[in-house]
């Protein structure tokens, strides 16, 4: 299978594929790692008169912690995410996310920046993000602006991007005291994609919820806040018994959509299991 | 697409290092890497198989990574160094991992065999004593349809205790 024609175009800069993304508009679309978009150009579902490649922009990859977030490069891929040292210290529910997404060569080329701009309902680092209260840097030629996962994520492949930006840089904020994060998930055995999963954010005081952000892939469009489960959780002792109330809670108010695969029903009941997964190993890790 | 001028849909230059050996081509932007090292630099033993990115037969290490090379474009590929299954053996030596397949009877028809000795190299190479349970979760990305996975998990178990960072004695 062939991709249709195309024109090239590979920037040196980040300000060159700004200004080449500008110009071509909707004609054009942006070439990460590519391993959402060449396999639907070869489909033909996508036939973008120009691609631009950024692959090349060096510094939009990597991680560091800076101004109290950990950030992640837009081109940094899942290999180097679920490996680095810096995640796995701080988010450790982001490193798993990481390790589950694809297989081992889909993890050395694709990228977090394409994944969470591809916006696929089955992906799994829409649905750690917004549990872990992260956020999307968005450049444009007239500057940059900065979205929470929470708003980013509007319906199947679609986001609050605008045709001229690009997202350089997902944003972590570090969290103070004893808190702990984790990814479940149970993936479709042929695909591999997301059937239902669940990350958590939980932090605690002595085995008192603090907080917490649950957040669920697979049961809508896009990542969905478990808002009734956290708000259940906050201020409740960790044990077994509250977090079971908690997650009796979890497609609360949310508009589950079944599939060929799982019924809504069914993957209600995953959610609820899932999410217990998820807070229980995160609280394991929140030490005080 | 009625208005794009032809200009636009013209070759671009690239250049490649693919088992050592630099080559400079004129590649159409939409030329899959698979093809360009299959039909352009006649290095057949890269296998197209599924070309959906689920089997891995097409598995090469692009700057000692494994990826999967029908998805990727050969344009990306500019600058580059790329090993192939031609690679692992230059002067007619097999690979360890190469000789595991062969002592372990890792294949049947063959197919899958060059993705899963490039995956298993780069599995060895960042963890040299897998366990079995290790090397499965590592073929994730390569499929067999022929023999199963048992004899390709033992292959490759015997060339970890081969290069040396297996332990000999399980």
């Amino acid at each position: 299978m062939f991709p249709a024609s195309f024109g090239y175009l590979a920037p040196q800069s980040l300000q060159e594929a700004l200004a080449l993304l500008d110009e071509h508009g909707d004609e054009a679309k942006l070439l990460a790692g590519g391993h959402s978009l060449i396999p639907a150009m070869k489909l033909r579902l996508a036939s973008p008169r120009y691609l631009i490649d950024i692959g090349q922009l060096a510094n939009l990859r990597g991680i560091k912690i800076e101004a109290g977030n950990l950030a992640i490069g837009a081109l940094t891929v899942h290999a180097d995410i679920a490996s680095s040292a810096l995640v796995r210290e701080h988010f450790p529910g982001l490193a798993e996310a990481a390790a589950v997404i694809g297989d081992p060569q889909v993890r050395n080329r694709g990228t977090i920046g394409g994944s969470v701009a591809h916006a696929d309902p089955a992906a799994d680092f829409p649905v750690i993000l917004t549990a872990l209260n992260g956020s999307f840097v968005l450049q444009s030629p007239s500057g940059s602006r900065t979205v929470a996962a929470d708003d980013f994520f509007l319906d199947f492949f679609t986001t609050v991007m605008k045709g001229n930006e690009i997202l350089t840089e997902v944003r972590i904020p570090l969290q103070p005291g004893a808190v702990g994060s984790a990814y479940v998930k149970l993936g479709h055995p042929a695909s591999g994609y997301v059937v239902v999963s669940a990350g958590a954010l939980v932090s605690h005081r002595s085995g008192s919820c603090v907080f917490a952000r649950i957040a669920a892939g697979g049961l809508g469009s896009g990542p969905t806040r478990a808002a009734a489960a956290e708000k259940e959780l906050q201020g409740k002792m960790l044990t077994t018994d509250g977090i079971a109330a908690a997650v009796a809670k979890v497609s609360e108010g949310i508009a589950v959509e079944g599939d060929d695969y799982a019924s809504a029903d069914y993957k209600r009941h995953l959610a609820s299991v899932y999410a217990r997964r998820a807070i229980e190993a995160a609280v394991a890790r929140a030490k005080d | 697409m009625s208005n794009m001028s032809k200009a636009e849909y013209e070759k671009i230059p690239i250049k490649v290092t693919v088992n050592g050996v630099t080559h400079e081509a004129m590649v159409e932007p939409r030329t899959l890497l698979v093809y360009f090292l299959r039909d352009h630099l006649g290095l057949t033993g890269t296998h197209v198989g599924c070309d959906t990115s689920q089997c891995g037969a097409c598995t090469i290490h692009l700057n000692g990574r494994a990826v999967k090379s029908c998805t990727l474009l050969a344009v990306q590929v500019n600058g580059a160094e790329i090993t192939t299954i031609e690679g692992l053996a230059p002067e007619g030596k097999l690979h360890p991992v190469q000789e595991g397949f062969y002592e372990k009877h890792g294949l049947q028809c063959g197919y899958c065999t060059s993705g899963m000795i490039m995956n298993a190299v780069s599995l060895l190479q960042t963890n040299p004593k897998p366990s079995d349970d290790e090397i499965r979760h590592a073929l994730e990305g390569n499929l067999c349809r022929c023999t199963g996975y048992v004899n390709i998990v033992a292959s490759i178990r015997w060339a970890a205790e081969k290069m040396g960072g297996h332990d000999v004695s399980r």
